[in-house]
């Protein structure tokens, strides 16, 4: 390797964004040679989208700042350059699959690239015809954005770098915003562009156990602007240095931790699907599942909402949920999972009355509430949505969380003292003074969470509240919204994260085709082949160990785990 | 999103397989003659051809029936409204007065006045049809291109085709936002107030610039990323190439044009005065 010259090299690199005090990336040294896969992982605000910025040329020609140090692409200096020069070398892949979607239909999105480079029509046709073959998006070239789904369109994405035979691909956050299954399509296809093309492959992505579902060569470790650890995925998962860093690592990984099994004598320890467990390690998860105790829930039938036979369409013709017939416990938290496109937001819509059904009731605490007002309903199930952005319409923050409860006839000192009590328990209260422009993601999504809270629903319904969240940010959010479930709350989570589901859900909802499928526990769902194809879900590894350590209940082996891990974390 | 107003009907027809350029040139051509001439008979010939090139387009009167609703209340306000604003428009303009009878106070219905009411009607009747012809048969992917062929810089009309393309999200997105910000009493139903509908209309706009201005970001970023703006042109997938149909009716076009104009302007005025 040390003799062949890298396609792309930091040299003492650093870079600061105007508005910034302090740098984003600070003395970057990092080499990365031809055919190389890497992978960049790093918590929030690390800088790792930052470094990609910097390999595609959008820094510093688009978000400008100063650059201190060199940086070459395929031995072009990039602050010499331009964002074209650059852009016929480094393919980049944006996070939002729907967003970078530019043409009105798909061959005509693929052919962009195409079109500003003047290409003459005959041959931009025959190439974008290509393109669209190596993604197998070819027999949609005519369709429109709306009529693809997230997977789709991100194909489509790829089609688009591709037609400009780049040397460089990079993806920014793939697997964000897709259906686990369509995640794990996504990383394939990477792994078999690479292969076909022979690019050199850069993945920005903290869910590192996705993104390992195909090898990579390397993985680098970033955090507070600097690449802390570059090694190969086996040196990585074995070093602790993914936990100290605020990463998750896989979660058989973390399984085998707590069988106390030697990680450093499994062999191809990186991937799930090649793992080799000896009879030894087979042993030690064996002993530490028989030992673990199992906690029995018990189940009451206080049910606070009830749909009975939900039928819906948009249009009136074309259904798109199918006679929903779902009971929910006073007090349960639990997870609403399935393909994109598969129901669970429009379940939502209609349980909230944003949407009326064509068919079908909805009670609440055992009454008819189909025919009640968005308003009238507001009252009692909250709705928080994915983006906070959508909800945010006022610049403070205390008029923001008053507005649900200013025009309900209260007192002026009343609403203060409801949108204080609430700022608190959000954990809020000492920045109510603040402009909502001035908070992180993590605390808008609070704020969203407030201004729902404080119209004193029972019941929250919230939409991917973790899309996009590292880990910590993750956690954060997620324990404040067990904290609400032990206040009494009923919780319910609309999520493409199948650890989400596990580790705070008693309970999952899986629809597919506008059809509910299954209702159980996240374990029993994720340990059911033929259910996680069908709802476009994705196995836990934690499957796969069970299985490969001849565990007849794989279920319970979950649940264990999660049990497990959960009095782990509390202890720290 | 099957609300659209405007919107592209897919068909085989002459008029269907002209490219757009030619298209965007028949629109225009049709518009300026329209809008310069007051001359009777040219906008008669004009109606006439309209009238043929929607029939040639295969598209029914079904399939528009919204915007050909509109088309009529709108004549009929706008007769109606002119004549009320300034009922003696006519007399000045060609110089005679015919009383045909008296309605009330200053309203004396005249001739001149009616002749002139006629001739605006008729170019709104020439023009809605020409401007629904040209929507209906060009398809969006082709409207930046043939806006290009004309000589509108592409960064401008590559502008309409984005808008074109982020319009079902923009209107997906306002609807979420309505939806949750009635959920907080921010009502827009028929049960509000109309000035509080205004009032609450506006609290949506915020998170709806937010969410534009995030996706204008990514847009951005992504075009960039694959070289737009890199040259001074470009070229089009899915720009038709001009067939002998597309030059013989840009040919007729600018034949058009010519008479028209010419025979608007004799006498030094674009006036066709049957009063004198």
């Amino acid at each position: 390797m040390s003799e062949m010259t890298p396609i792309i090299s930091f040299k003492n690199f650093s870079f600061q964004y105007n508005a910034q005090k302090r740098p984003t990336l600070k003395d970057i040294n990092l080499d990365i040679y031809p055919g190389e896969k890497i992978l960049i992982c790093g918590a929030s605000g690390s800088g790792k989208s930052t470094l990609g910025n910097c390999i595609n040329g959008l820094i510093p020609f688009s978000y400008n700042g100063k650059i201190e140090g060199s940086l070459t692409v395929d031995g072009i200096e990039t602050k010499n350059s331009s964002i074209f020069e650059l852009s016929t070398r480094v393919g980049t892949v944006l996070q939002d699959p729907d967003g970078q979607f530019v043409g009105l239909t798909v061959g005509e999105d693929i052919a962009f690239a195409l079109e500003n480079d003047c290409i003459e029509q005959g041959r931009m046709i025959e190439l974008t015809d290509h393109a669209a073959m190596q993604v197998g998006i070819e027999k949609h070239m005519k369709k429109a954005p709306y009529d693809l789904s997230g997977g789709q369109k991100q194909r489509v994405s790829m089609a688009g770098v591709l037609v400009d035979d780049v040397k460089i691909l990079l993806f920014d956050e793939p697997l964000a915003n897709l259906d686990p299954a369509t995640g794990k399509g996504a990383i394939e296809l990477i792994e078999k562009l690479k292969k076909e093309t022979n690019t050199t492959v850069v993945i920005i992505e903290h869910r590192i156990e996705d993104a390992l579902w195909e090898n990579v060569d390397r993985i680098l470790l970033m955090a507070d602007g600097c690449i802390v650890a570059d090694k190969k995925p086996q040196d990585m998962l074995r070093s602790p240095l993914l936990n100290e860093y605020g990463i998750r690592e896989p979660l058989y990984l973390t399984a085998l931790k707590y069988a106390s099994a030697d990680i450093n004598k499994v062999e191809h320890i990186d991937n799930i699907r090649q793992l080799n467990l000896e009879k030894e390690e087979v042993n030690s998860v064996r002993d530490w599942y028989l030992s673990q105790q199992r906690q029995q829930t018990v189940n009451d039938n206080n049910y606070i909402l009830e749909t009975q036979d939900l039928s819906f369409a948009y249009d009136g013709k074309e259904y798109v949920l199918n006679d929903i017939n779902v009971k929910i416990r006073k007090g349960e938290m639990l997870s609403i999972v399935g393909r994109n496109g598969a129901g669970k937001s429009t379940f939502c819509k209609l349980v909230c009355g944003f949407e009326k059904p064509q068919k079908g009731k909805v009670f609440f605490k055992g009454k008819d509430v189909t025919d009640t007002t968005i308003r009238h309903r507001a009252a009692h199930i909250g709705y928080v949505m994915q983006n906070p952005n959508q909800m945010i319409s006022q610049i403070q923050i205390f008029d923001e969380v008053a507005m649900g409860i200013a025009n309900i006839g209260l007192s002026k000192e009343e609403i203060q003292e409801r949108v204080y009590e609430t700022l608190k328990v959000c954990g809020l209260y000492e920045f109510r003074n603040w402009p909502i422009s001035a908070l992180s993601f993590g605390q808008k999504k609070r704020v969203t969470i407030a201004s729902i809270l404080v119209m004193g629903p029972e019941v929250i319904i919230l939409d991917e509240p973790t899309a996009g969240q590292d880990l910590r940010h993750y956690t954060e959010i997620m324990e404040f919204l067990k904290d609400l479930n032990k206040q009494g709350i009923t919780v319910i989570i609309v999520t493409h994260d199948m650890h989400l589901m596990l580790e705070y859900t008693s309970r999952a909802i899986v629809f597919s085709n506008g059809q509910m499928v299954d209702d159980k526990a996240g374990s029993a769902v994720l340990c059911d082949p033929e259910l996680v194809e069908k709802a476009a879900l994705k196995e836990t590894s934690l499957f796969n160990l069970a299985t490969m350590c001849g565990i007849d209940d794989p279920v319970s082996f979950v649940d264990c785990f999660i049990d497990c891990d959960r009095r782990e974390r509390e202890h720290e | 999103m099957n609300n659209r107003v405007l919107n592209y009907i897919p068909k085989d027809s002459f008029i269907h397989r002209l490219s757009g350029t030619t298209k965007l040139i028949i629109f225009l051509t049709f518009s300026v003659l329209c809008g310069l001439s007051f001359d009777t008979r040219v906008l008669i010939v004009l109606l006439l051809l309209s009238l043929l090139g929607f029939r040639l387009s295969k598209i029914k009167l079904s399939e528009i029936r919204l915007m050909s609703t509109f088309l009529v209340i709108f004549i009929t306000f706008n007769f109606i409204l002119l004549f009320l604003f300034n009922p003696d428009y006519g007399t000045e303009m060609y110089g005679t007065r015919t009383v045909l009878f008296h309605l009330v106070g200053r309203y004396y219905v005249t001739a001149e006045q009616m002749f002139y009411q006629f001739n605006v009607a008729l170019k709104y009747v020439i023009g809605f049809p020409i401007a629904i012809l040209f929507i209906s048969t060009t398809n969006p992917s082709e409207f930046a291109a043939s806006l290009s062929a004309i000589g509108v810089p592409y960064r401008v009309s590559y502008s309409v085709s984005l808008a074109l393309r982020y319009i079902p999200d923009i209107q997906k997105d306002y609807h979420e936002i309505a939806q949750s910000q009635e959920a907080r009493g921010v009502g827009l139903g028929k049960d509000v107030k109309l000035v509080e509908r205004v009032k609450n209309a506006v609290k949506i706009l915020l998170p709806l610039v937010l969410t534009s201005l995030q996706r204008i970001d990514t847009i951005s970023n992504s075009m960039q990323l694959r070289s737009f703006g890199k040259n001074k042109k470009r070229t089009w997938y899915v720009k038709k190439k001009l067939t002998t149909a597309d030059y013989s009716v840009i040919a007729f076009c600018a034949i058009l044009f010519i008479v028209g104009m010419i025979v608007t302007n004799q006498g030094g005025s674009n006036i066709y005065n049957p009063f004198i």
